[in-house]
């Protein structure tokens, strides 16, 4: 085996530099090999231990706080709103309902008032109209007595005109009598 | 691609699909010795800062409405967290941290491995056999600290008839023995095939006539491998987490 000639000293490693057989069965390389592992695997256990797990296990305990906190604050948050809404809610039927009542009485006054003014004015009413009549039988009445007279002086007169004699007892009498007939 | 261009001025075409796989030092040209500082060393210790670059970097500003690197490094997190809790119940969350570096370094050794011209640790056996056997006699020492002899009686199963469990028993034992030896040829098993086959379909880009299938063959392997990364470390990690649960809780 010419390894000086590589330069890469090992019976595993042929004249032309490439390899005999399977490196990875070459025992010559694995004292390295393993020591480094070691290494390694040490190295990346003392890093994840000492800093990034104790790291990362708080990060994500705090996320895990943070997020139950909030949570909690949402839900008093939500139950606040919902009571809000509940007091709102009353309130604008306690509104409704004075309204309703303030409606109600207005309604009753202005009926009662309605009735009184109603009442009034029927009584002025029918007292213009008893005054009406009163008057209406007045002139009635007084319409028959000037027709009586003028058919007296009217009979009177045709009597005269006739040539008759009549005293106004007489005519009088007579015209009465025609009138009520 | 030296070796493949000579191979082609001598007229013949040459893969050298295992090339890739060659632990040499990064500086000299000496033996590999125990400490030598090779391409494994680079690669490893590159997982290392991409790892720390994640969960470090990526973490560093804590905010509670998380960054993107932040984001992606609390998935991961909760992503093997559940695993483990899933698996092992809430007793195994104890081990989450050995879990936890396991799978981000066999995670980020994957992926880096997929950069082109970069080496891939976990193709290497003796590196996928520490993990694996580091993992089982861990558990087995575990199981027995845990639970005592009583930790045996894993093998012996209880719901089934008298008369088959010693035969039970016996398969039991050689499946529990067989475990490492599969837990670490799985992953290197998958990531050599994989990479080997990302590099013989290159070595047809030799052909001019044949290039162009064999830069979609590249490609669509490429994306397969991104693929076998990622679920390599899931597999490796859930089945570690198995494991864990049966010496916490040996008795079916």
């Amino acid at each position: 085996m010419a390894t000086e000639t590589t330069g890469t000293a090992s019976a595993c490693v042929g004249p032309d530099g490439s390899a005999i057989g399977m490196p990875q069965l070459c025992v010559d390389w694995m004292p390295n090999q393993i020591f480094w592992l070691l290494i390694a695997l040490v190295a990346i256990y003392f890093v994840l231990s000492r800093i990034a797990l104790p790291r990362i296990a708080t990060v994500l305990a705090e996320r895990q706080g943070t997020i139950t906190n909030d949570l909690a604050a949402a839900e008093d948050l939500k139950q606040k709103a919902v009571e809000a809404e509940e007091a709102y809610n009353k309130a604008l039927a306690d509104a409704r309902a004075q309204a309703q009542e303030i409606i109600a009485r207005n309604k009753a006054e202005m009926q009662v008032e309605l009735e009184k003014a109603i009442a009034k004015a029927d009584a002025e009413i029918a007292a213009k109209a008893a005054e009406s009549e009163k008057a209406i039988s007045d002139i009635r009445a007084s319409a028959v007595e000037s027709v009586e007279a003028v058919a007296k002086d009217t009979a009177g007169a045709i009597v005269a005109a006739l040539g008759g004699q009549a005293d106004d007892a007489t005519v009088a009498a007579a015209v009465d009598a025609q009138i009520k007939g | 691609m030296a070796t493949e261009a000579d191979g082609q001025s001598a007229g013949g075409l040459v893969f050298h699909p295992m090339d890739q796989f060659i632990v040499k030092p990064l500086f000299g040209d000496g033996a590999v010795g125990m400490f030598t500082f090779t391409n494994v060393a680079l690669w490893l210790l590159l997982a290392v800062a991409a790892v720390a670059a994640l969960m470090v970097l990526g973490t560093a500003k804590r905010a509670t409405v998380p960054t993107r690197s932040q984001s992606v490094a609390e998935l991961a997190y909760g992503f093997v967290y559940k695993m483990v809790e899933d698996v092992t119940g809430k007793d195994g969350l104890k081990y989450f941290p050995y879990i936890f570096t396991i799978f981000l370094f066999i995670l980020f050794s994957n992926f880096l491995a997929l950069i082109p011209t970069s080496f891939s640790p976990t193709s290497h056996i003796a590196i996928t056999a520490v993990l694996g056997f580091g993992v089982f006699i861990a558990i087995t020492a575990l199981g027995f600290i845990k639970n005592g002899v009583s930790f045996l009686g894993l093998f012996w199963v209880t719901s089934a008839p008298l008369a088959i469990r010693p035969v039970l028993a016996i398969i039991e034992i050689i499946s529990y023995f067989v475990r490492p030896v599969s837990h670490s040829i799985r992953l290197a098993g998958n990531l050599t095939a994989g990479h080997a086959v990302l590099k013989v379909f290159a070595g047809f880009g030799q052909i001019a006539a044949v290039s162009p299938f064999a830069v979609l063959g590249v490609v669509a392997i490429f994306g397969l491998e991104v693929l076998v990364a990622a679920i390599q470390a899931y597999v490796f990690t859930i089945l570690t987490c198995v494991y864990l649960k049966d010496a916490l809780h040996p008795h079916h």
